[in-house]
């Protein structure tokens, strides 16, 4: 079977007077299910990896495939759709739209995607809640929640349209210790009840602790001799 | 409603201020476009409204627009010699046959005729002489095609039909000479004929040269003052349907073959005027709008500031950068649309409140309002216009959005 996502040779120069290497040839495969955490020391390159597997950012060098197939050729409408449906972020900030209200905010993929009905899309945005215990904090604005709650709409609205992959970058970077091992736990158990795949980026041990797997990224590349 | 109106929407209703704001510029370029339009639309409809009252709609004349050749020359078009001196055949002054020609084009709808023979005489009296335009007309017929009638300040065109050598004049005229109804002026026309005649009616125009230089006598009289009897030389016309002119003109020109010159062609110079001046007025109002629209550009562009962190967000959710797009433009749509409904309403405050006022020209005795045009079409102008302004405002600030690398922005955050 295919690994749900992989990168091969992988290459992400910043063009310019004096280019910079943010990722180089970069070898990864993640298998469906599979709980990864991304280390390393800050500026080593670690977002710009999750970037480029979360086709957010254009590789210079190598490719990305997703459930085995090849991204490298899709143009601007096949990246924004493939995000829309097979891919989930999650940031340190949660970038919640503040004019929305949390409903709102975690309906917005799905009224993108327009798959389901403004009902059945409202539903569906509130069992997630329900799943995340917020239900009771459905119409406030994000400005009304603590920052723990807002990691876990910013979860809720990732898993809207049922992505096999979760990409999230220092989810728990900006919580403290109770609301980073409730976001931790909630991201453990969408691998394990749900069969998603969760790559984290991390500075956390007791995250990459629970992680089925670890990497560490020095320079834009794979330490195979990395340890936290 | 689609996500990105929804958004759309969001985004101007949580910033009510710069929203207000631009509403209002683009809200007070459609009321001026309005006011302005309707009043300078307004006094052209005025102007052209008494072009139509004053003067005949349409004048078919003795004359021919392209000159008929000579017979000899319409015997042989293109014979290898020309025949010199051949004595040109002399056309009879006046319509041919225009018994006939009355009657075909009284048999078109919605019109009235009316013959008339015009030429120059001389009056004299009290030793003052005076070349003057004679109209010899049928008075029952002249009520139909001409406002003459409502102009007369004494006497009546039938005082013409009871009495055979009565003499209709302009005011202007009367003052010149010193006459009065009654008095008796003696006419002298070219060929020698003279004849007495008496004032039975004067007319003012308000329109100092025609009041000076035209008279009206029954067409038996002047027929006989001009020497050209059974002849007349102009039927006037008055249409139901004024601005039919043209083409009934036509019809009857080619019908007659005599030249018949619509009001619309008599005029031609100060329609052109007009358009003019109606470019010049439009070009000014939509330079307005233009420059409201920068009331939105500048909004719609600190949106997309603001929110680039947003538009960074929704882009990593599986947005499109033509979704993207199409929220900004929406809120310049969105902006043009209820801008352009506040200005229309107020702008038709700004028109009734025009219609109330009112004014003295000078010289004039009675007071009179503003003429203002109310037609829909303004309207409709006047919204595309700021329509088109508000989209195309916010089109460069959305195209910007549209071009927001995720990653830029993100990494900014990071
Ligand atoms: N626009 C840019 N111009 C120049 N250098 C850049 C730019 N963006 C990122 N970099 C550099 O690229 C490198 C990798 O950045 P990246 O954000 O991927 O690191 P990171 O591992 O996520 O760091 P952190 O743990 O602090 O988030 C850093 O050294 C950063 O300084
Ligand atoms: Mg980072």
């Amino acid at each position: 079977m295919n690994p749900v996502l992989a990168a091969e040779r992988l290459g992400r120069i910043l063009p310019g007077e004096a280019p910079v290497t943010l990722v180089r040839d970069i070898d990864l495969k993640v298998e469906r299910g599979e709980f990864l955490a991304i280390m390393g020391p800050s500026g080593s390159g670690k977002s710009s990896l999750l970037y480029l597997l979360g086709l957010l950012d254009t590789p210079t060098s190598g490719r990305v495939l997703l459930e085995g197939r090849d991204t490298s050729g899709y143009g601007e409408d096949e990246l924004a759709a493939t995000r829309l449906r097979h891919l989930g972020f999650v940031f340190q900030f949660h970038f919640l739209l503040a004019e929305f209200t949390v409903l709102d905010n975690v309906q917005l993929p799905m009224r993108r995607l327009g798959a389901l009905s403004e009902e059945a899309a409202q539903q569906r945005a509130q069992q997630l809640l329900d799943q995340f215990g917020l239900s009771e904090h459905g119409h406030k604005h994000p400005h009304q929640l603590s920052g723990g709650q807002r990691q876990r709409v910013a979860i809720a609205r990732a898993l809207a349209n049922e992505p096999p992959i979760i990409l999230a970058d220092e989810p728990t970077g900006n919580l403290d210790s109770h609301a980073s091992a409730n976001v931790r736990q909630i991201l453990h158990d969408l691998t394990r009840a749900m069969g998603k795949t969760v790559i984290v980026v991390t500075h956390d041990p007791s995250f990459a602790s629970a992680a089925d797997r670890r990497i560490g990224i020095v320079d834009g590349q794979i330490d195979p001799d990395w340890r936290a | 409603m689609s996500i990105q109106l929804a958004i759309a929407v969001t985004q101007l209703v949580s910033r009510r201020r710069p929203t207000l704001v631009s509403l209002v510029g683009i809200a007070l370029g459609v009321a001026f476009f309005l006011a302005v339009s309707s009043l300078m639309r307004g006094s052209e409809q005025d102007f052209i409204k008494r072009l139509i009252d004053n003067s005949p709609h349409i004048t078919v004349s003795d004359e021919y627009r392209n000159p008929e050749k000579q017979p000899a020359w319409q015997q042989w078009p293109n014979g290898a010699v020309e025949i010199r001196r051949v004595k040109p055949l002399t056309e009879v002054r006046g319509i041919r046959g225009h018994i006939q020609k009355l009657a075909f084009i009284e048999s078109l709808p919605g019109l009235r005729a009316a013959p008339v023979l015009v030429g120059s005489v001389v009056l004299t009296f009290a030793g003052r002489i005076e070349g003057v335009t004679l109209n010899g007309m049928v008075p029952d017929k002249m009520k139909g095609v001409s406002t003459i009638e409502e102009k007369l300040i004494h006497g009546s065109l039938d005082a013409l039909a009871a009495n055979p050598n009565g003499i209709v004049i302009g005011d202007g005229l009367a003052k010149k000479f010193g006459l009065e109804m009654g008095s008796v002026v003696n006419a002298s026309s070219p060929g020698g004929e003279v004849r007495t005649l008496k004032v039975v009616g004067v007319f003012r125009t308000g329109n100092a040269n025609y009041d000076e230089s035209q008279t009206f006598v029954l067409l038996k009289r002047a027929q006989g003052l001009l020497d050209r009897a059974n002849r007349v030389n102009r039927f006037i016309l008055q249409l139901d349907d004024p601005y039919a002119a043209r083409e009934v003109a036509a019809v009857i020109e080619q019908q007659g073959g005599y030249k018949a010159v619509s009001w619309q062609e008599a005029a031609e110079d100060i329609m052109s005027v007009l358009l003019v001046r109606n470019l010049i007025m439009y070009s000014v109002v939509s330079a307005i709008l233009v420059v409201a629209s920068f009331g939105i550009y500048n909004t719609i562009s600190t949106i997309v500031m603001e929110k680039i962190h947003d538009i960074a967000i929704l882009i990593s959710m599986g947005f499109h950068a033509r979704d993207i797009r199409h929220i900004f433009l929406a809120e310049g749509l969105i902006l043009g649309i209820l801008g352009s409904l506040m200005g229309v309403t107020f702008g038709i405050g700004l028109m009734w409140l025009l219609t109330q006022v009112e004014i003295k020209p000078p010289g004039a005795t009675d007071i009179v309002h503003l003429p203002i045009y109310w037609g829909w079409e303004q309207y409709l102008l006047a919204a595309s216009f700021a329509l088109i302004s508000a989209v195309g405002a916010a089109y460069l600030p959305a195209r910007k959005a549209g071009r927001v690398q995720p990653v830029m922005i993100l990494r900014g955050m990071a």
